[in-house]
């Protein structure tokens, strides 16, 4: 047997939290879900952007399958056509009643008739509304002497100029749903592993194993392993879910900014998440070492979530609509705010290179500070048993 | 030398818990701690593990004070057990073991030759609350024997336990003194503690009241004599001076001399009151002495 070393010590701690944690029903399911819940919301994306609607067309209309995808084209719109035999006109209703056809085109290309199962709806409507007018004009350029396919090109040549005040604009929606997402999963991973470990320390205390424990090692070590354990089990959740989401994303082509900047996001995340989760995780610990039975849990843990909550929720709600706000802008500089902050506006807007600094050292000032103060209050109320310990006498000196 | 308390005080607010606290543990020995509840035998025992600091006083192993490195080789059983109910049993003891600064391999190896001792072996794979509190409170005992210490400090290890499990636990205990392993556990049993340990202390309100082997404890107790005397009339032993009748029952009389009576004087008064069929010296039981010290220091 030799002495081990302070590392040692919470190396040992850790990994015991890590392995027990891993191997849990709770952080497979939960991690899992959360796949779903990203896949699902990249397929959603995916169908509100870029579904396409199918368009049956009977021979006596076939001529009309260039003009109408020029006219979708020009709308953004994705249509597919599929010829449908005259004798199969009553067949492509059906179709059009299964569900197979968006849109039935009968009729003859100068007076056609579209048939929909319902109502002929938005995108589909602006489609085939231009394209009947645009086959009235023709019939008018025809009666005037006039060449139409010369009009249409002529027509077809012309474009809207634009002017971009800030570059990459169509990539911009892309980085905010970025940014939200990412200061939602590190919510999150606050909330679920920063209640985590308060109760992982109170069941020791519950237990008693705390006194075993404390016989060994010293009540710092103890804490300093169960923050780096659990702080791993969810950097581990959260890469899995922050690379396994942007992957798919960018695979679907949902996402179109280049992997580089994704990288960089997710970097940015990561590196808040883990300030974050430590910021929290002392908080969680020193709160659950104050109290000795699970039901006593709520009493300390709450006024911590209510701290999360606050930044994450002014960030909703602000961030996407005003991305410059002031508010959002100063708040995201202070210590308990930032990891879910700076993250959301780093995604929407430009945060200057001193932003980031500053947000980052004054969380390290705090975070140093905290582990002093945290690990007081753990060390004088962790052996403590019966009613819940007041703060200011685990505050006092040992 | 061995394991020694050297002049231990703590306080809690205005309630004194140890009050100058000394004794001697030797090495080897079984050590056998009493006192009524709140005497002060379990801060005693945190204080040796270093779960809980002392105001004053030390205490020593082999002369130097007990450091986190020497509290590897204590093994502790707490007075309110604690292990992790949802943790399997040998996980939670290969874990144990490591933390005293055992390697993985040493500690696989000593859990597996503990379980099998303990008879929890089958049970090694299943998280501790799936087993029954007796084998619950088995596998705590492998929690304190796992790292081979060599200083035992056990908290009331036979509260809860059935009879299998007390002999079970008497013969491990004899079996590591035995070893040269130093035992320090405080019971309620009194008999279990006159039947284990080498020797004996009473702690009454934070202090030693006395501390010793059993015989010579008894030595210190008062001196009782059970007399029979068929043929004399009722009542004949209640004028000899310095000598109180505690019970009779037909003619069999209890009698407790007081200190420095003389027993011999006793007997001349049976015999001149009748036939004597019985003159027999009674042995307190550490339960009598027990109160008797109790009473003593009150």
């Amino acid at each position: 047997m030799t002495s081990l070393t302070p590392a040692q010590f919470v190396r040992l701690v850790s990994a015991r939290e890590i392995n027990t944690r891993l191997r849990t029903k709770g952080f497979a399911i939960g991690t899992a879900l959360m796949l779903v819940a990203i896949a699902g919301y990249i397929a959603l994306v995916h169908l509100i952007s870029g579904s396409s609607a199918t368009v049956g067309l009977t021979s006596p209309v076939a001529s009309l399958r260039p003009p109408l995808q020029s006219v979708a084209s020009a709308s953004g719109k994705k249509i597919e056509t599929v010829a449908v035999a005259p004798a199969d006109a009553s067949a492509g209703a059906s179709k059009v009643r299964a569900g197979e056809l968006d849109a039935l085109v009968v009729g003859s290309p100068d007076d056609f008739t579209v048939v929909v199962k319902r109502q002929l709806t938005g995108d589909l409507r602006t489609v085939f509304t231009v394209l009947a007018r645009q086959q009235a004009l023709n019939r008018q350029i025809l009666a005037l002497g006039g060449e139409p396919a010369q009009v249409d090109a002529t027509v077809a040549a012309a474009t809207v100029n634009t002017v971009a005040l800030e570059s990459g604009s169509g990539q911009y929606t892309q980085r905010l749903v970025l940014g939200v997402m990412a200061g939602g999963l590190i919510y999150i991973a606050l909330v679920l592993y920063g209640q985590g470990l308060a109760q992982s320390v109170v069941e020791e205390k519950s237990s008693r194993v705390v006194e075993l424990l404390l016989s060994t090692l010293r009540p710092y070590q103890l804490m300093a392993g169960k923050v780096l354990g659990i702080g791993t089990v969810g950097l581990l959740q959260f890469l899995i879910l922050g690379v396994a989401g942007l992957a798919a994303a960018l695979a679907d082509g949902v996402l179109t900014i280049d992997v580089g900047a994704a990288a960089g996001m997710l970097a940015w995340a990561v590196v808040w998440y883990l300030l974050g989760f430590f910021l929290y995780a002392l908080l969680f610990a020193a709160g659950g070492a104050l109290v000795s039975r699970q039901e006593d849990i709520g009493a300390v843990v709450s006024p911590l979530l209510v701290l999360i909550i606050i930044p994450f929720g002014i960030g909703l709600l602000t961030v996407p609509t005003n991305p410059n706000s002031t508010l959002v802008a100063v708040l995201s500089l202070v210590p308990l705010f930032a990891p879910m902050l700076m993250p959301m506006r780093l995604g929407a807007a430009s945060v200057s290179g001193l932003e980031a600094a500053v947000a980052v050292a004054l969380t390290v000032v705090l975070l140093v500070l905290l582990v002093r103060v945290t690990g007081r209050i753990y060390a004088n109320a962790v052996l403590r048993t019966g009613a819940r310990t007041r703060l200011r006498d685990a505050l006092r000196p040992a | 030398m061995g394991l020694e308390f050297d002049r231990v005080s703590k306080r809690y607010g205005r309630t004194v818990a140890l009050d100058d606290l000394s004794f001697e543990v030797a090495v080897g020995e079984v050590f056998g701690f009493v006192g009524p509840n709140g005497a002060g035998k379990t801060t005693a025992m945190r204080i040796a593990l270093g779960v809980l600091a002392a105001d004053s006083g030390v205490v020593r192993w082999e002369g130097t004070p007990l450091t986190l490195d020497v509290r590897r080789r204590v093994g502790y059983m707490p007075e309110e057990r604690g292990l992790y109910p949802k943790m399997k049993v040998r996980d939670q003891l290969v874990y144990f073991a490591r933390l005293h600064g055992m390697t993985d391999g040493a500690a696989r190896r000593a859990v597996e030759d503990w379980t099998q001792r303990l008879g929890v072996a089958d049970r090694a794979g299943d998280d501790l609350q799936k087993l029954s509190l007796g084998n619950q409170q088995r596998v705590q005992l492998a929690a304190a024997l796992v790292h081979d210490p060599v200083i035992l400090v056990l908290d009331e290890p036979f509260s809860g336990l059935d009879p299998v499990a007390v002999d079970l636990m008497s013969d491990v205990l004899r079996g590591q003194a035995r070893a040269g392993v130093t035992v320090l556990f405080s019971s309620h049993h009194l008999d279990l503690v006159e039947r284990l340990c080498d020797r004996v202390g009473i702690v009454s309100a934070g202090r030693l009241v006395a501390c010793g082997t059993v015989t010579d404890l008894r030595g210190t107790g008062p001196v009782r004599y059970v007399v029979d005397v068929p043929d004399a009339p009722p009542g004949w032993a209640h004028r000899l001076p310095a000598v109180k009748v505690l019970s009779t029952s037909g003619s069999r009389a209890e009698l407790e001399l007081a200190p420095g009576a003389d027993e011999q004087a006793v007997l001349r008064a049976a015999l001149a009151a009748g036939r004597v069929t019985q003159f027999a010296p009674e042995l307190p039981s550490l339960n009598e002495l027990f109160r008797h010290v109790m009473r003593e220091a009150a």
